[in-house]
């Protein structure tokens, strides 16, 4: 490689020379120079038309394109499933570490990267976006938003990442924005308001595209919030609908909030839906209501708190809804991804939503109206002594002082569960023994402050004992196994019985990939990165990252290289067969 | 390097300001009164130097948030603001000072020559300067602002934020003098017969990130380069032959008005 120190001693027209070398006529004059300007313009023209804009066309069929993750979840069915094949059970004990791209701000990074055709989109907090080379880890670009000092999270500064349209990348803020940035510039092309983060909204979602629309929900369960579903137009921003999670008087489900309780539901959205194009449907799962823990502030089911509901992406029309926990009282947020699975159901072939919920319970749901199929728990749980014939469940609280299971963080929460065509198993990151205490109690509404209405404590078995916390602070576990543990659990949609369990000694936050070969990646917070075997849960590789992992793992290919990235505390790490 | 040329993004460029209505003016109520004379500049660097560089330090970037040599205030747009926050003070923060009416413009347009005291910086009309811009300069050719145009060459929505007047009007009349390395032209053949010119975006011992003149974003490993040449010459053209001294005037005030955040 030689490198000059500059081209000084050329003229400024043997400098435009050389640098198009392509031309049979150097320009020596600026009318020369506009002839020039014509005689490229038809290779412009070109190059623009064969650049790999990512359409919504493409979006529909992202499984076609196995070597890029252009969604969130890597696909609209939110399957987490990769159709590369380069890694297999009998090579994966040869990956090795390619490169790694540190986070500059401390907390769970919890962003999901997209790649498009070797280039890398990921968020880092509070609201950076970088552009990467897939392939050396390398960063083209960074975009920085200046989150408002208004700006009030419950539960950090987290963002899942990004969403691509055309040659346009969408990301929510922490203070409630929509923003649009070019993704080869990394320069914003608009931003707007969407929600008032003085009263606690936040965007922390990855959006969803559906046709030419941005899809987002609202962020500030803690905070009484009235939650909501909003589309925008992804040409210009401007906000094309609006669903209240909450429904207002004169709504269907109004009836369901005692008193002014609606205004101050909650109900937050904060996890990318899952999207059926034949049915034209989305499905978001909804968040806790409001006060968190004090369900008689609140008397009613609470309608569309703790529930999936499917919306027309065209209009924002609920075409039917499915709560999980009516008036609930433990936060059991319905924020996981529901996942669509076409599958055999008693003999019929069905169109399912799969969904591990917070709440300990396991359902399969008819997607195409919400008929509830089965449920059945997949952790220790005793809120509930089971489901209905309708899935409702039936209660038994706790008496106070007593434990109830599963505790405030819930069976599994937002972390990306996946779903195996092959194996025909949803994959679940669960809390396994882990309850809380609750107490609730009357809670004043006062704007832009917590409403939670009392309190939730990890349960020890005995007093003052350390116990399961949010996230990891320190790399020293005091908590220990007694208070409950992690696992990746197999779950049969047939039977709702575990196909196996890969239990984990501390919790486990992280998202679940799943690839063609039967391999699963997962990790949790103690660091490890794992490779099992997806049929038996045999682990096949492990890596030691040593920061919790919390987000998803996400497969893509470069040049012919299949890549596997994970993010470690601050570090994005990407891993490949070795050379 | 502000406004770099490349005939590449110039063509399509033409295409793109054929079908695009003119650009967002976001005129932040910018006030400047002409011209700042030399004589006031040096003026203000001898004020400065004895009453603000206790407190904004000698690069005029020691209060955060601060910066007054690239003309990056808290509150100030035009001369105007400058000249009260000097007078009267912020509230708990930046005392009151009295100073004579020489002093207090000499002050403000060493801060607009970017503490400079060799300029002389004449900022014109914005509108005009836009005109110019957009028209006989054919600076849009190139340059992207507020999401339009082109992408080779540096995008300038935030020039104004970025660059003091002086500065900016140095890079108009002969660029390659204010070429920033980073933005040097570019051009690496690699192994495989591959030619790419562009400009950097970022670099390391063993890769580089470029857009080339095609608008992609290009990361090359250097071990499969062949050769990589880097110009120390701008691909602008130095408008100084080709514009009056009022249309650069025009377009530094249309430059300094490029604020979006």
């Amino acid at each position: 490689m030689t490198r000059m120190k500059g081209f000084s001693r050329f003229s400024s027209a043997q400098v435009l020379r050389f640098w198009f070398t392509g031309c049979t006529r150097a320009p020596e004059h600026r009318s020369n120079q506009r002839t020039l300007f014509l005689t490229l313009l038809a290779c412009v023209v070109l190059s623009l038309a064969a650049g790999a804009q990512v359409t919504s066309d493409r979006l529909l069929r992202a499984a076609e394109e196995p070597h890029n993750w252009i969604t969130y979840s890597g696909g609209y069915a939110s399957q987490r499933h990769s159709l590369l094949t380069q890694i297999t059970p009998g090579n994966v004990k040869n990956l090795e570490l390619k490169w790694i791209l540190p986070n500059q701000v401390f907390g769970a990074w919890q962003s999901t990267p997209l790649v498009v055709d070797g280039m890398m989109y990921l968020t880092q907090r509070p609201n950076d976006v970088l552009a990467v080379d897939a392939k050396t880890g390398r960063v083209f670009w960074q975009y920085r938003y200046v989150v408002s000092p208004d700006a009030r999270v419950c539960c950090g500064a987290n963002n899942r990442g990004v969403a691509i349209l055309g040659d346009t990348l969408y990301m929510g803020t922490l203070d409630a924005h929509l923003v649009a940035i070019d993704r080869t510039t990394g320069r914003s092309l608009w931003d707007v308001p969407v929600g008032d983060p003085k009263l606690g909204y936040s965007i922390t979602m990855s959006p969803l595209i559906v046709k030419d629309k941005v899809l987002v929900g609202s962020g500030g369960g803690e905070y009484g919030v009235r939650g909501f579903i909003a589309a925008f137009d992804a040409r210009t921003g401007k906000e094309v609908w609006r669903f209240h999670t909450i429904p207002g008087p004169g709504e269907k489900g109004h009836e369901t909030w005692s008193g002014d309780s609606w205004k101050t539901g909650g109900g937050s959205v904060w996890v990318t839906p899952s999207y059926d194009p034949a049915l034209n449907l989305t499905y978001w799962g909804v968040g806790n209501p409001g006060p968190d823990f004090n369900a008689r502030q609140r008397a009613g089911d609470n309608l569309y708190t703790d529930s999936v509901v499917a919306l027309d992406p065209d209009t924002g029309t609920l075409k039917w809804h499915f709560q999980f926990s009516p008036n609930d009282p433990y936060d059991y947020d319905s924020v996981q991804i529901g996942v669509l699975a076409d599958i055999t159901w008693r003999g019929t072939p069905t169109k399912t939503i799969l969904w591990a919920n917070r709440n300990g319970f396991f359902y399969v749901l008819d997607r195409t109206n919400g008929r509830f199929l089965s449920g059945s728990a997949f952790v220790k749980v005793n809120w509930a002594s089971g489901l209905d014939e309708k899935g409702r469940p039936i209660p038994t609280p706790q008496p106070p002082g007593q434990p109830t299971w599963p505790g405030v963080q819930g069976g599994t929460n937002w972390y990306s569960p996946s779903f195996s065509p092959r194996t025909g198993l949803l994959y679940v990151s669960a809390w396994e023994g882990y309850a809380s205490v609750y107490r609730g109690e009357a809670s004043e509404y006062v704007p832009g402050r917590n409403f939670l209405g009392g309190s939730a404590t990890p349960f020890t078995g005995v007093t003052g004992a350390p116990g399961v916390r949010v996230g990891r602070a320190t790399p020293i576990n005091s908590w220990t196994d007694a208070a409950g543990n992690g696992a990746v659990i197999a779950i049969d949609p047939q039977t709702g019985q575990k196909k196996w369990t890969f239990k984990q000694y501390d919790v486990t936050d992280s998202g679940i990939l799943t690839t063609a070969t039967d391999l699963l990646f997962s990790g949790g917070r103690e660091g490890y990165f794992y490779a099992l075997d997806a049929r038996t849960g045999v682990e096949l590789w492990k890596a030691s990252l040593g920061g919790q992992i919390a987000n998803g793992p996400m497969t893509y290919a470069v040049d012919g290289k299949q890549y596997v990235s994970v993010i470690s505390g601050n570090s994005l790490v990407t891993f490949a067969l070795r050379d | 390097m502000l406004l770099r040329f490349s005939l590449l993004t110039a063509v399509s460029a033409c295409v793109l300001l054929a079908v695009v209505a003119p650009t967002r003016a976001q005129v932040l109520n910018q006030d400047h009164p002409g011209q700042y004379s030399q004589e006031d500049i040096a003026a203000g660097s001898r004020v400065y130097t004895a009453q603000c560089n206790q407190c904004h330090g000698r690069d005029g970037d020691q209060v955060s948030g601060i910066d007054l040599r690239r003309g990056l205030f808290r509150r100030s747009q035009s001369d105007e603001d400058l000249a009260q926050t000097i007078t009267r003070g912020t509230p708990g923060g930046m005392p009151p000072f009295t100073l004579e009416a020489a002093d207090l413009s000499g002050i403000i347009a060493f801060i607009r020559a970017g503490f400079d005291t060799s300029a002389s910086v004449r900022v014109g009309d914005a509108a005009r300067g836009r005109d110019v811009f957009e028209g006989k300069g054919e600076c849009a050719t190139c340059h992207r602002v507020a999401g339009r145009g082109p992408r080779a060459a540096p995008d300038l929505s935030d020039i104004g934020v970025a660059r003091a007047a002086a500065v900016l009007e140095r890079s108009v009349r002969d660029p390659s003098s204010a070429l920033l390395p980073i933005n040097r032209p570019v051009r690496i053949v690699t192994r495989d017969g591959r030619t790419i010119r562009g400009r950097r975006l970022n670099e390391d011992t063993h890769t580089v990130q470029l857009i080339d003149d095609r608008e992609r974003l290009v990361s090359i490993v250097k071990k499969d380069v062949q050769s990589f040449d880097v110009a120390t010459e701008s691909l602008m053209p130095a408008y100084a032959a080709t514009l009056t001294d009022g249309e650069i005037a025009d377009v530094v005030a249309y430059l300094l008005t490029l604020r979006e955040q």
